[in-house]
């Protein structure tokens, strides 16, 4: 149930993630994938530079998985998020300027200070959640799909989870229960490797994650996770068989995070050089950029621009949240319990 | 008030179907889901319906009213359900779960503890998860001399583990009075709430209950029972093991009076604390095996707060420490008595 406090910051100016307009869409794309693009890198530097932002799991590498799924969403339909989840808040249309506050534990952050990186989100923009226990945001998806069915909203629900996650049992559990109830639920497997350092190939027993889906009497497929437009067309198709009514479906994203499980992990110990460069070398902002420049229909020099505004509004959030209040002590203890005025009685 | 319903009598589990009825009827959003909670799921066309109605019975007949799509049979999976119901309640439902036995809480702990009691606090109060887990706990108790119970999987209290948690309130109903009042509150609360129902109150949790619905507070213990000498605190099946004790030491001329907690967190220190300044001796009985257990932490603090107060030093009944037994005999010394409270309070009145 949300609580309706306006979040901090500043105005929305997400675009359109849906729109069936080429060059709408295409500039939210690539918008919204340059804008987490920044957000990670001036993290990864002030994370760098010795800002006290906690432990931080970085998304660079993967934002056409975030920004392709969300763009064939509804602003109402839900997603849950992972531990590696700021990419899936600003696909959203999370606020920059608050999140970067919340890294910095201050009280103008979207959770005001209580939640930082592992737990960062917006519930208002219908996000259930970043969540650092492996496996439990995708129950709390099959949740928010059980409650769009009994309420009859015609939401969606999307269940992001990592091919670590894959192993949990939750996951397992919450895909018969979504086949066998027909939810309007997306699974999406985000397969990008490697569960901290233990290789894929070593913790899943057949080739693709999304072959499991047969088990469940669910369609699953796996697509390019560095090509926006492919993960946008399985993510559609798969959202279009939630909204019908037909059950859910998996979408395995094949992806690669460039940097570390989170900012202390020295990839070199587990992950050889060639496969880092190959991988990189694959980068879904370059390839956006490139099919762009042949195909178009934006111009390279739209795109400078859209990277250009994103910057100046990570220097306005960096701003933002180094200026915020922090905390104060009886802070502390507000929020553990609804306070019995606003339950109904 | 007609005089026909004003001595309606009701046992516990009916009590607990009458709250989750009542609540069905006044909110389209409230939800029942678990295992076997109609039973026969989806055999409707066999003419199934509604085969077992969970351990109280507490939601038979349920679906034939409010049908499958708000009545959810679900499989055994009780981290996917319970997390489902978290999700469904950040998204606009009141989940009621049925955790069929509490000792099936380990399956199921983590979106308990972490998700449900944590998300409001972590998300800076901006979402509520307005669910209620109800499950079932307990021995038998020293009532049979043979034969076996349900031992170590399917006997155990356990609610220390869920009241350490902040976030989650933690409500144990003794009667099936307050059975339907702290359902009905539970599920209006807009936090999460673990109802635990025991399950051999049996009789002596039958008694009158209003046909109309009505709130039994979360959060306030009730003295049902005064007395200046001694208090006597318990909740769920301990609580009249209290009253009975009250009864035998009545017979020696010493007045206990009888806190029924009702709420394990937030407790209700107050009522605890202004009964031991009158009384000026405390005995917890706990159900709960005794290490970091209601018992011991209400002990504690009494002796932060009203140390001064006492005039001997407070006495713990709770169940051995040991996994519950099979064997009854075993079960029966496991579980708190009656004497073992007869016999603390003889030694707090020297």
């Amino acid at each position: 149930m949300i609580v309706s406090k306006a979040t901090p910051g500043a105005a929305a100016e997400v675009g359109a993630p849906n729109a069936r307009e080429p060059v709408q869409q295409c500039l939210w794309l690539y918008e919204r994938m340059s804008l987490i693009r920044q957000f990670e890198e001036r993290l990864k530097w002030l994370v760098e530079t010795g800002a006290p932002v906690g432990p931080v799991h970085f998304y660079i590498g993967q934002e056409a998985v975030a920004v392709g799924v969300c763009a064939a969403l509804e602003e109402t339909d839900w997603v849950a998020s992972t531990h590696r989840g700021h990419g899936h808040c600003i696909a959203k249309g999370v606020e920059v300027a608050p999140m970067m506050a919340e890294l910095f534990g201050k009280l103008s952050g979207t959770n005001r200070g209580k939640g930082g990186s592992m737990h960062i989100t917006d519930i208002t923009k219908h996000i259930l959640g970043v969540n650092p226990i492996n496996g439990a945001g995708v129950a709390h998806a099959v949740g928010a799909a059980l409650s769009a069915k009994v309420r009859k909203t015609k939401q969606v629900a999307v269940a992001f989870f990592g091919e670590g996650s894959a192993g949990v049992g939750t996951v397992h559990e919450c895909m018969n229960m979504a086949a066998i109830w027909k939810l309007p639920l997306v699974f999406v497997c985000e397969n990008n490797g490697y569960a901290q350092t233990t290789p894929v190939e070593y913790a899943c027993a057949v080739g693709k994650i999304a072959d499991r889906a047969a088990a469940y009497g669910m369609p699953g497929v796996t697509v390019d996770g560095q090509d926006v437009f492919a993960v946008l067309r399985a993510a559609s198709d798969a959202v279009e068989r939630a909204r019908s009514g037909a059950g859910p479906s998996l979408v395995e994203c094949m992806t690669y995070r460039y940097f570390g499980h989170h900012q202390s992990d020295d990839t070199t110990r587990y992950r050889p050089a060639e496969e880092e460069k190959a991988a990189k070398g694959r980068d879904c902002l370059k390839g956006f950029r490139d099919r762009m420049a042949s195909e178009g229909p934006l111009t390279l020099a739209q795109l400078d621009a859209v990277d250009q505004k994103n910057k100046l509004r990570m220097d306005e959030a960096v701003e933002f949240a180094k200026s915020g209040p922090l905390p104060e002590a009886a802070d502390l203890h507000t929020d553990v319990y609804v306070p019995a005025e606003k339950s109904p009685s | 008030m007609k005089e026909s319903t004003a001595l309606r009598e009701l046992s516990f589990g009916p009590s607990i179907n009458e709250a989750l009825r009542q609540e069905m009827r006044r909110d389209p959003n409230v939800i029942v889901m678990g295992e076997d909670i109609a039973g026969a799921a989806g055999r409707a066309h066999l003419g199934f319906v509604d085969a077992w109605g969970g351990p109280m019975r507490a939601t038979r007949g349920l679906i034939t009213e409010f049908g499958p799509e708000r009545v959810i049979d679900t499989p055994i999976s009780e981290m996917g359900f319970v997390g489902a119901a978290v999700g469904a309640a950040m998204s606009g439902l009141r989940p009621v779960v049925e955790v069929m036995f509490v000792d099936l809480i380990g399956m199921c702990y983590d979106q308990i503890i972490n998700q449900a009691a944590k998300m409001h606090y972590m998300m800076g109060g901006r979402v509520k998860v307005p669910m209620v887990i109800r499950t079932a706990y307990g021995t038998r108790g020293d009532k049979r001399s043979y034969g076996g119970g349900a031992a170590a999987h399917h006997s155990q209290t356990l609610y220390s583990v869920l009241a350490h948690i902040p976030g989650l309130k933690v409500v144990v109903p003794s009667t099936a009075y307050n059975a339907k009042g702290l359902t009905i509150a539970a599920i209006r609360d807009d936090g999460p709430v673990v109802v635990l129902e025991h399950k051999f109150l049996g009789l002596q949790a039958k008694g009158h209950v209003p046909e109309e619905p009505y709130v039994v507070p979360i959060g306030k213990a009730a003295i049902v029972r005064p007395g200046k000498d001694v208090t006597l605190c318990g909740a769920g099946r301990m609580t009249h093991l209290c009253v009975e004790a009250a009864d035998a030491l009545a017979k020696d001329g010493i007045a206990a009076e009888v806190i029924d907690l009702l709420t394990l967190n937030p407790l209700d220190e107050e009522t605890i604390f202004e009964s031991v300044r009158r009384t000026h001796r405390l005995v917890v009985v706990d159900e709960d095996t005794p290490v970091c257990s209601m018992a011991r932490d209400i002990a504690a603090r009494v002796a932060e707060n009203v140390f001064d107060y006492l005039d001997a030093p407070v006495k713990t009944v709770t169940a051995a420490d040991t996994p519950v037994p099979f064997s009854a005999v075993l079960e029966a010394i496991y579980t708190p008595r009656v004497e073992q409270i007869l016999e603390a309070v003889r030694q707090q009145m020297g």
